[in-house]
């Protein structure tokens, strides 16, 4: 375990300042290459046969004339990849190209390569399946309460269970009926939160190159290279360290690209047949058809509270609409419960979380994975309790204040926690006390507030090796070459082992060069999932470059004769601290170091703490190293008579540790804040119904009809950096890039119930759902701005941590 | 069979180009698989989110639902055409400054729709900026950090024009 001991920002050249990224001239120039810019000599185009049925057998499959087609070089089917593949090694059940059983409309059955895409698609035409059609599972209730007459989406895994459920989890923490039936107020509830989907603009891409001796190299967008090395090797059974995977630059992935998908698999086995390099790109059809986006719920939550406005007990039932296969599903189940115990203190609570199979494209994890939905639920609720109690929901939220250090009703380890100062924030920035209850009829303020992850304790799959790790080198020329596994989908990772290497080595940024991407010469990182990187990798960046600092100062002290810790390195310069004009040039400070010690290289790593979690089943789900914190508040502007929901602004606070780049760090808060927006009031995947005419065919797969929002949709953003300087993160840093997501959809609820006074309970606010929820408060009479809490206004507790950045 | 075949002639970033393509393709195409620029990205290909889009006669279009053949005889400017032997167009630059592009696949798309704004106006309010980046979709930023690295683009080509003027 790492500790800083340099702290302070006057002790900090350049991390906390604004910085570029490493590559954002690269990208602003059409040079940064993604995978589908890569061609090789002879390269071959692949394409996926897919399933027009949501649930079939598969009776029988013949290849021969696609075979015989010129310009086709491959053709495989599920019978030349029968593994089965899946991110969790307890619940893998796909496989590259299904063998017996279609699962939804969209999953693979065979494969071909070809000279280009369109014999590739002539090719695909020509192969005959024949299917024998199955009664589809698409509704979760349906799936819940099959009987076996039908088959169901999986076999059972025990005799005579229900085949369609991936996992249920029944967890209780304190007296969970006892203090709800002493609470002085009780607020039930029914929420449903629609499904999303990621929509990277770049569409998925592989390229498997076979060198005919036994080696694989596989180039691919994933957010997983070190999974993907080794599930490659197993499915295709090759020696591990015959299996190389390359990332480029990956295109946005926002968790859509977390695991391996069918066209690794399938680039891999076509390159070995067919003895040419084959790339696959997908359609966008595609990517909305391999999904692994957010799952719909179906949540029932009720929530107690003292008459003060102390939560008293919480109980949750929550059914997930999980798809076709697992994918992460286990630890979805999960997180559903068990992310929802900060930043407010329960001292009851249950949950019982239930994901059932059903024959739609894969849920799996999107931004924020497993606690948006139930968060939308729970800070709606917590809405409602402040009003129920007559308290400004503010002050209900301070009042119910978990703290720092502490533990978690669910015993997840809390340390450091700048809520409150996030919900002072975006009271101040907001003018809430002007607005709030007082604006006019069809205009409302709404808050929420949230938790997140910064990484995991547990690594996916079980070992005690470190969770990331880095390499780094000096050479003669004075240049620092930083070697990272870490996956860059955007959100500046490979730039962020560059500014610590530049602040720990005192070299000027573009000294640095960061080698990536490629699992034969980088140490492994898990992965870019659970917002675990900048904690992870910025740790053992610190790691590796202090053991350099460490051989350079040495060197330099022997040189000057004077002691080793008033050796500064700063500025491209090796400084004497008590007098600076006595200095050189880092690059004769490096040759000094490699005289003294050979050639100047450094490993460095981090693991998590093992030995804090809750000692239940589950307890190890959910425990990270530090958890980050985020308060919203939306304005929000309603038509009651279209049903038109307007967002005008969000000002988005969130407590990220310390914010190593500040640049960087709003940009993943504005950019969860608008996914979040995108998801609250326009973004539904969904799919037909057999009334439909095509049960199971998803109902707009295209970035025009899928909408996500366009620059005139999107509302003012507004970032307000917190900065709780966390004991373990590197420099003090928590995650910023998914807790940021959470409270816009529950901050919109709750400025549209302050405009009009309806509580909407299911996803997205669009007209026609508006409109609906409006007819019924019209109808009841309940329209209208809702009344002033008589409750306190006055906020509680003097802020510790400070904001540093606002603006607009 | 083999898709019956075409010749073109391309004026690309000021070069006049002469390539073989089928008749089907699309500019984008030609653009990433004939000519390697592969700066112009296929993010939907049916014209939905921007990430194609090429400054054609100085409007912004969508190149992957523009066939090649008629783009013959227009002039075409790709991401790849924007800088030039002073460096970076100053849109390139501020992307990089204000952190507008994340993950960069919607960006060289961006910065042709940007680029034509700006050939239009060197003063262009937030709210022509957002009708001009409206067909460009970006799936990372939430677009505030796209706006502001474009107005300071605008404050730098003013002050050019600014020093231009005063010093003739």
């Amino acid at each position: 375990m790492i500790k800083n001991t340099r702290k302070s920002q006057s002790d900090l050249a350049l991390i906390g300042t604004p910085m570029r990224k490493i590559e954002g001239l690269d990208k602003s120039t059409g040079r940064a290459v993604y995978t589908d810019d890569i061609v090789l000599p002879g390269m071959l185009h692949g394409k996926i046969l897919r399933s027009p049925y949501p649930h079939a057998r598969i009776v029988s499959i013949d290849v021969s004339e696609a075979k015989k087609l010129e310009g086709v070089h491959a053709v495989i089917t599920g019978e030349d990849i029968p593994t089965k593949y899946g991110i969790i090694p307890w619940t893998a059940d796909e496989y590259p190209l299904c063998t017996d059983r279609v699962r939804y409309i969209g999953d693979g059955v065979a494969a071909v390569a070809a000279v280009d895409e369109d014999q590739a698609i002539r090719a695909l035409e020509l192969i005959q399946v024949e299917y024998e059609e199955l009664p589809a599972f698409l509704d979760p209730y349906e799936a819940l309460a099959a009987d076996g007459s039908t088959p169901y989406v999986h076999e059972p895994k025990k005799e005579g269970g229900n085949g369609n459920v991936t996992k249920q989890v029944q967890l209780e923490f304190g007296e969970v009926d006892e203090l709800m039936v002493g609470s002085d107020v009780i607020v039930e509830g029914q929420y449903f939160f629609e499904g999303s989907t990621h929509t990277p603009i770049e569409p998925h891409c592989a390229i498997g190159l076979w060198d005919g001796v036994g080696k694989l190299t596989v180039w691919s967008a994933t957010q997983v290279p070190h999974y993907l090395h080794r599930e490659l090797a197993r499915v295709l059974e090759l020696d591990p360290a015959r299996v190389r995977v390359l990332q480029p630059l990956v295109g946005g992935a926002f968790g859509g690209k977390s695991e391996p998908f069918d066209l690794e698999f399938c680039v891999a086995k076509l390159s070995m047949l067919a003895a040419r390099p084959v790339k696959i790109l997908y359609t966008r059809e595609e990517v909305f058809y391999a999904h692994r986006g957010r799952h719909p719920f179906h949540m029932k939550y009720q929530m107690g509270s003292t008459n003060e406005g102390k939560l008293t007990s919480v109980n949750a039932e929550i059914l997930l609409d999980g798809g076709a296969y697992a994918s992460f599903g286990l630890v979805t189940t999960y997180y559903a419960g068990q992310l929802l115990c900060a930043p407010y203190s329960m001292p009851a609570y249950r949950f019982d979380s239930t994901r059932l199979y059903t024959n739609k494209p894969a849920c799996g994890p999107k931004r924020g994975h497993g606690s948006v939905q139930p968060r939308f639920a729970f800070e709606i609720q917590i809405d409602k309790l402040s009003e129920k109690v007559g308290l400004d929901p503010f002050e209900f939220r301070r009042r119910n204040f978990i703290g720092s250090n502490t533990r978690t009703v669910n015993e997840m380890r809390v340390t450091s926690n700048g809520f409150l100062e996030c919900l002072e924030s975006v009271e101040r920035a907001s003018r809430w006390r002007r607005k709030f209850r007082r604006l006019p009829f069809g205009r409302g303020v709404g808050v929420a507030g949230s938790t997140y992850i910064s990484g995991t304790n547990y690594p996916i799959y079980p070992n005690e090796m470190p969770q990331s790790g880095v390499q780094m080198q000096v050479d003669r020329s004075g240049r620092v070459s930083v070697f990272s596994g870490a996956s860059e989908i955007g959100q500046g990772c490979d730039s962020m082992v560059a500014y610590i290497a530049a602040e720990e080595l005192g070299v000027p940024l573009e000294y640095v060069r960061v080698l990536r991407g490629d699992t034969d010469f980088t140490p492994v990182d898990l992965g870019a999932y659970s917002s675990r990187v900048t904690f992870m990798l910025g740790n053992a960046a610190i790691d590796a470059a202090t053991k350099l600092r460490e051989m350079v100062q040495k060197a330099v002290a022997g040189e000057w004769e004077v002691e080793v810790s008033e050796v500064l390195l700063a500025g491209g310069m090796a400084m004497w601290a008590p007098d600076t004009e006595r200095q050189m040039p880092i690059r004769e400070a490096f040759n000094l170091a490699e005289s003294a010690f050979g050639t100047l290289g450094a490993t460095g790593w981090y693991n998590t703490p093992k030995d804090i979690h809750g000692e239940y089943r589950g307890g190890t789900i959910g425990a990270s190293p530090a958890y980050s914190f985020t308060a919203h508040v939306a304005e929000v502007e309603v038509d009651v008579e279209t049903g038109v929901v307007e967002v005008e602004k969000i000002w988005i606070a969130h407590d990220c540790g310390r914010a190593l780049n500040p640049v960087l760090v709003e940009g993943q808060m504005e950019g969860s804040a608008y996914m979040g927006f995108g998801e609250a009031l326009m973004e539904e995947q969904i799919f037909k119904s057999a009334e439909q005419g095509r049960a199971g065919l998803h109902n707009a797969p295209s970035l025009l009809d899928y909408r996500i929002p366009t620059s005139l949709d999107t509302p003012e953003l507004e970032s307000l950096i917190v900065e709780s300087i966390d004991p373990e993160g590197p420099y003090g840093a928590k995650e910023a890039g998914e807790g940021p997501l959470h409270p816009s959809i529950p901050a919109i609820a709750n400025a549209i119930y302050d405009a009009i006074g309806v509580r909407v309970d299911r996803l997205p606010f669009s007209p026609p759902n508006m409109w609906r929820a409006i007819e019924r408060a019209r109808e009841a009479g309940t329209l209208g701005v809702p009344q002033l809490p008589d409750g306190p206004q006055v906020a509680t507790g003097k802020p510790q941590t400070k904001t540093v950045s606002s603006r607009s | 069979m083999p898709a019956a075949t075409q010749i073109v002639r391309l004026n690309v970033n000021g070069d006049l180009r002469e390539i073989g393509v089928p008749m089907h393709f699309t500019l984008l195409e030609a653009l990433r698989y004939e000519l390697g620029l592969t700066g112009s990205k296929q993010g939907c290909d049916k014209g939905d989110c921007g990430a194609c889009t090429v400054i054609l006669d100085g409007r912004p279009t969508l190149s992957c639902i523009t066939p090649v053949c008629e783009a013959e005889g227009h002039s075409i400017m790709t991401v790849e055409g924007l800088a030039d032997t002073d460096g970076p167009h100053p849109l390139q630059d501020a992307f990089d400054l204000h952190g507008a592009a994340q993950c960069g696949f919607c960006t060289p798309g961006i910065l042709c729709s940007a680029a034509a704004l700006l050939e239009q106006t060197i003063s262009p309010s937030r709210k022509e900026i957002k009708e001009a980046l409206s067909g460009n979709l970006c799936r990372c930023t939430g677009y505030s950090k796209i706006y502001d690295a474009v107005m300071s683009a605008a404050q730098r080509l003013q002050v050019e024009a600014h020093l231009d003027g005063s010093s003739q």
